[in-house]
């Protein structure tokens, strides 16, 4: 926590704007709220313009020559591709009705983190630029020049915002902030100016698979570490299979639960999951991410990492595919992947095999959440359960934002967290649901130069937290995104802590009575769990 | 300083009239050519931007989903906030035009000793949509001058909105509360830090221009001084509606201001934030359905990329699978 101040200085937070005009574009890179820059290395891997070695705090970056060309033709080319950003150029009233939305601005007070003036940002050198008012009446019509200092800024206040839509469900016009968000990052990505978070992760994505750049054997190496914790704790050995052909189903989870804590205690859950039901699945190494960071990237990189899902699901002959819990990998396997990559008609459509539940909302994708998978064995009565292991809990439901208003979630993990999970409180209700708060950390801004942004951004969530953590001892968040799991436990320790941090199938598996089994007196970190001692 | 340019135009438009239709005589300028000319920018300016939008295509389904999607049988599906049937569509489309949905759902958040509230935030819903009905209603109470007969829903429109019999000519409850709700409105951006932060002219001008309007209205409806020969009024508006144009004598310069600043909204409209009226129906994050799981969409443009395939994939890590023990297509 080198950059980040002590919380109570962060709440004599301000929200009044200060003096400077907005139209003025330069910024101050305050320290802990920029990320380092992409490295040539990753640009290269990816076949992305303008690889080289360069800094923010650098007066000169390096840009190409004719880099105001290049983001003209880029503007232009996306108002003629999307719709959405042509009409949300055109229509906002600046009512104000989404500035105090934003989690970035709720916790910096940073009033170009207010989505309207974000978006003005872009807004302004639109109307310069492509408006006949613009250009005649210039500055009094809103209109702004295009210079490298807007270049700065644009790097600055578009890797501020986590593309988490919170902003469009009050806009009376449904302006989506993500939209314009993605549009300016690809239109910096032409120029060669984004963060290493991001590209680091694409580029590995792209070469290994998985965004960690952990290659085949590694991948299935730290799966089999998890195997072995699985035995330690519930004395079952599994085997899961990788890169099986002739499997029913292909499962994908984002790769951050393979990897770090406390992600990977939520992949010990599936791997458990499936053994109790004997799903007759495989893993694929080549196809090991869920995750997409080509969606902070460009939609052309966001459909190149998605591509490997079916091809690999068409490889291996398998009728349809699940997906593990992870934020933006579905919101691009529900809004974008048939569009990009499909038609799947290699596949079937999801049908449950112990339950014979058709899953009709995803027929043409064929692939299917967990946690939509998880409700329908649970309701079904297919899980053998004890919620007494997770008595030692009190659970809140963070609603992740993009499988709440990217995708409309919000009933299934509620079923399958109460079901595995007798303690549950809800935080309060303009913080849930389709109201949720972002961690502060999402497209990619996980990054550790990024901290001192981070424990702003996630402030309300946090505060949220700290609400139930009071009033009813809530000691566990539970989401269902990868990105939550690595960005909400630094979030607590600072805001709230003695707030431990899960995936929702950790907790199912926790409850899992499986066969075989030996006495669990402790959960899958290996950790005591109070009061259970000969409760069985 | 919007705010004082915005109001000195409007202000200087008036006096520009006064001069032009009050002094110089130029009546059929600013009774035939400029209302004509300001109709038919508005016609051909509104319909250019909305066949400009529509033709860039929607290549995503980008629905904000704020209600519970549609998925297993016993989950009850949110079928307005997250639509997943035309009806659905239709329905969140109503809500959201006829009653300002989102807006409703505004919020206000504060720090206020060490913690974060948020509180039921609805006087800009009320504003609006005060403003929005009340503007619309007096529209339409003017169609009196330009039909012979008057339609019936005019007339009754009209009784309703004197119901309160107030005053003669009686007050029309819509002309206090439209001035009512822009004054909020144009209060609510000076009065807040963020709002008059983030306001440009182009906010300020059309709130100056319809309070122009609405005054230079009840000015001429409702004070002596300025009062207008109606009958005269309604042979113009008759003469514009059956493109017959005359300008009848001895109409008071108030009514040309009125009609004059009416004149620059229309004409104004198609270059501005006004659009919105047009752009709400056509904006992707409302009017989709969640579907994009179930139904094939198919995005015009979609161009192959280059990927890594699993051919080379494997090729680039075949030893170190072999060795791992995971199935490959070629052996080394």
């Amino acid at each position: 926590m080198s950059q980040a101040p002590k919380p109570e200085e962060l709440l004599r937070v301000s929200h009044i704007p200060p003096k400077k005009d907005w139209m003025d574009p330069r910024v101050d890179l305050v320290p802990g709220t920029w990320g380092y820059p992409g490295k040539a290395s990753s640009l290269e891997t990816l076949g992305l313009p303008n690889p080289r070695d360069w800094n923010p705090t650098d007066e000169d970056w390096k840009l190409p020559p004719n880099w105001k060309e290049i983001i003209h033709e880029g503007l232009k080319e996306r108002l003629e591709k999307y719709r959405s950003l042509k009409v949300f150029m055109d229509i906002c009233v600046r009512c104000g009705a989404c500035a105090d939305k934003c989690h970035f601005f709720i916790g910096s007070g940073d009033p170009k983190n207010m989505p309207v003036l974000r978006a003005e940002l872009l807004r302004s050198i639109y109307r310069k630029d492509f408006t006949t008012v613009g250009r005649i009446l210039g500055a009094f019509a809103g209109g702004r020049e295009l210079t490298e200092d807007v270049i700065k800024e644009w790097f600055y206040y578009f890797h501020q915002c986590t593309e988490c839509r919170r902003c469009s469900l009050y806009c009376p016009y449904g302006i989506d902030t993500a939209e314009i968000t993605i549009v300016v990052r690809e239109l910096l990505n032409l120029i060669g100016v984004n963060i290493d978070w991001i590209l680091g992760a694409a580029a590995n994505c792209y070469r290994t698979g998985n965004h960690l750049g952990l290659e085949p054997h590694t991948f299935k190496g730290n799966i089999d570490f998890l195997v072995d914790d699985i035995e330690e704790y519930v004395g079952i050995r599994l085997n899961p299979t990788f890169n099986r052909k002739g499997a029913e189903i292909l499962f994908i989870a984002p790769s951050g639960d393979v990897f770090a804590d406390p992600g990977i205690f939520t992949y010990m859950g599936y791997l458990m999951l499936f053994e109790h039901i004997g799903l007759d699945y495989t893993i694929s190494t080549y196809a090991s991410e869920g995750g997409n960071f080509g969606l902070f990237t460009s939609q052309e990189t966001m459909k190149r990492l998605n591509s490997k899902m079916y091809a690999e699901a068409k490889r291996l002959g398998v009728k349809w595919i699940l997906g593990g819990e992870c934020g933006h990998m579905w919101r691009v396997l529900h809004q974008y992947m048939d569009t990009m990559n499909g038609p799947a008609d290699f596949l079937e459509v999801p049908k449950s095999p112990l339950t014979g539940t058709v899953f009709d909302n995803a027929k043409s994708t064929k692939m299917i959440h967990i946690v939509e998978f998880m409700a329908d064995l649970i309701h079904h009565g297919k899980l053998k359960l004890n919620p007494k292991r997770n008595d030692y809990l009190r659970t809140t439901w963070h609603d992740s934002c993009n499988v709440s208003r990217g995708m409309g979630m919000f009933e299934e993990p509620r079923y399958v967290l109460k079901s595995v999970c007798n303690n549950f409180f809800e935080m309060p209700e303009n913080t849930i649901r389709e109201q949720t708060f972002c961690c502060g950390g999402g497209t990619g801004l996980n990054a550790g130069e990024f901290e001192y942004l981070r424990m702003m951004g996630g402030m309300p969530r946090a505060f949220a937290v700290k609400h139930v953590q009071e009033k009813h001892d809530v000691n566990r968040l539970v989401n269902v995104c990868a990105l939550d799991r690595a960005i909400l436990p630094p979030l607590m320790d600072y805001w709230a802590p003695e707030v431990s941090v899960s995936g929702l199938t950790e907790l199912v598996a926790n409850a899992l009575i499986m066969e075989g089994e030996h006495d669990r007196p402790t959960d899958l970190r290996g950790e005591d769990i109070p009061g259970l001692e000969g409760d069985e | 300083m919007a705010v004082w340019y915005s109001l000195l135009l409007v202000l200087g438009m008036s006096l520009f009239v006064y001069l032009g239709a009050g002094l110089l005589g130029l009546q059929a300028i600013f009774g035939i050519v400029i209302p004509y000319a300001a109709i038919l920018v508005f016609l051909i300016g509104f319909t250019m931007r909305v066949l400009g939008w529509a033709k860039s295509p929607v290549p995503f389904r980008i629905p904000t989903t704020a209600g519970q999607q549609k998925s297993l049988d016993w989950i009850k599906p949110s079928t307005v906030d997250s639509p997943y049937t035309t009806w659905g569509v239709v329905g969140r489309m109503a809500m959201e035009i006829l009653l300002f949905r989102s807006l409703f759902r505004n919020t206000k958040a504060e720090i206020t000793e060490g913690k974060l509230a948020y509180g039921s935030n609805k006087w800009l819903w009320l504003g609006g949509i005060l403003f929005h009905y009340t503007f619309l209603t007096i529209v339409i109470r003017h169609l009196r001058f330009f039909t012979e007969p008057v339609p019936y829903f005019v007339q009754a429109l009209e009784s309703i909105d004197g119901m309160l019999q107030i005053g003669s000519p009686v007050i029309y409850q819509t002309d206090v509360i439209l001035v009512a709700a822009l004054l909020f409105l144009l209060v609510r951006r000076l009065a807040s830090p963020q709002l008059r932060y983030i306001s440009l002219p182009a906010d300020y001008f059309p709130l100056f221009l319809i309070l122009g309007i609405a005054l230079s209205g009840i000015m001429m409806r409702y004070f002596a001084i300025f009062k207008v020969d109606l009958m005269s009024v309604k042979v113009l508006a008759m003469g514009l509606a059956t493109f017959n144009p005359t300008v009848p004598e001895g109409i008071g310069v108030m009514f040309y201001i009125h009609l004059f600043l009416f004149s620059m909204l229309l004409a104004y409209f198609p270059f501005s934030k006004l659009m919105h009226l047009g752009g709400v129906f056509l904006s992707p994050t409302r009017n989709l359905p969640n579907d994009s799981r179930m139904v094939r969409h198919v995005n015009p443009w979609n161009a192959p990329v280059k990927v890594h395939s699993y051919e080379h994939y494997e090729d680039d890590f075949r030893e170190k699978m072999i060795e791992a023990d995971l199935p490959v297509e070629k052996q080394a």
